[in-house]
């Protein structure tokens, strides 16, 4: 079954990047939604079925561990697995987005073999044409 | 290791990882200096992001536009022939990975340190001078023929300001970085 992916980063560079990675990692994946911070999140999920977030940290208006902390509080989302992208690598940020329920976590800079290394559990491969 | 030759190597490793890992290329390290923070004449592309903690700063990067077009084209994988916001915000990105990657560095040494937004200035004939009397660490890279110059300054809290002045031939503005 493809799967619908939401890529949450207020650099539209890196939404660019993450794009063109998802494409490449072979995975079923049908449509890819963004939304430059965690407000605009909300409601592209609100509006579309979403089966995975890959999600910045440091991102104005609404954080990506506040985005987590809504998604994970939502008997409706708290199903979707989150994946962390994001600069933060420091132990505390790390442990407060385990601790809110986060599927992986990915530093920046990333290679395209460290985001499907972190997605081949979460999504299922591509059927063989 | 005192905490300038910690900037130095990890600016230095930071820089390097991100331009090898997100655009596949392998740039030249050049010389590291320390400079006061003194207004500094500008022209090009210059992006700013702020750190916050019981230690305080800036961290910059800056080019010119046609290093700034071919970095957005390399990393983006587009094209790039003109500095517009696509260029702006894959400068701001870059900053956010070298400066990002040593903030959590140098949280071993100091403690949690937050990293603000950061904000990208493009043009000719502009100062900055950054608001507090620390020193800045500046390491020189070299892309074939084009320099890019990181820099960062750093101080304990309680010297520390936080906000960056930056004026021009025309107009003046603050940016709180």
């Amino acid at each position: 079954m493809e799967s619908n992916v939401l890529v949450v980063d207020d650099s539209a560079a890196i939404r660019k990047i993450l794009q063109r990675v998802l494409r490449q990692t072979g995975m079923a994946i049908h449509t890819i939604h963004e939304a430059g911070d965690g407000q605009e999140a909300m409601g592209v999920l609100g509006a579309q079925k979403v089966d995975l977030v890959l999600s910045d940290i440091n991102m104005p208006k609404m954080d990506g561990l506040q985005l987590l902390a809504s998604i994970k509080a939502s008997p409706e989302w708290r199903n979707i697995p989150v994946v962390m992208i994001t600069t933060e690598g420091g132990e505390t940020k790390v442990s407060e987005a385990v601790k809110l329920g986060a599927a992986g976590y990915v530093r920046k800079p990333f290679t395209a073999d460290q985001i499907k290394e972190k997605l081949a559990g979460i999504l299922e491969p591509a059927l063989p044409l | 290791m005192n905490l300038n030759e910690i900037i130095v190597k990890s600016l230095t490793q930071s820089t390097l990882q991100v331009f090898s890992t997100m655009l596949g290329v392998e740039i030249q390290c050049g010389e590291a200096s320390v400079k006061a923070g003194m207004p500094e004449a500008n022209e090009g592309v210059i992006s700013f992001i702020g750190l916050a903690g019981s230690w305080a700063g800036t961290g910059s990067v800056s080019c010119t536009p046609l290093l700034a077009c071919r970095i957005c084209a390399q990393m983006l994988m587009c094209e790039a022939n003109a500095v517009n916001e696509e260029v702006l915000d894959t400068v701001a990105e870059l900053t956010n990975m070298i400066i990002g990657s040593v903030k959590t560095e140098l949280e071993q040494h100091l403690g949690p340190l937050g990293l603000s937004i950061p904000t990208v200035v493009y043009g000719r004939n502009f100062k900055t001078k950054s608001a507090g009397n620390a020193e800045w660490i500046v390491m020189h890279f070299r892309w074939d023929d084009e320099a890019l110059i990181v820099k960062l300054c750093l101080e304990p809290k309680e010297q520390a300001a936080h906000v960056m002045f930056h004026t021009s031939s025309t107009d003046s503005c603050t940016l709180e970085v």
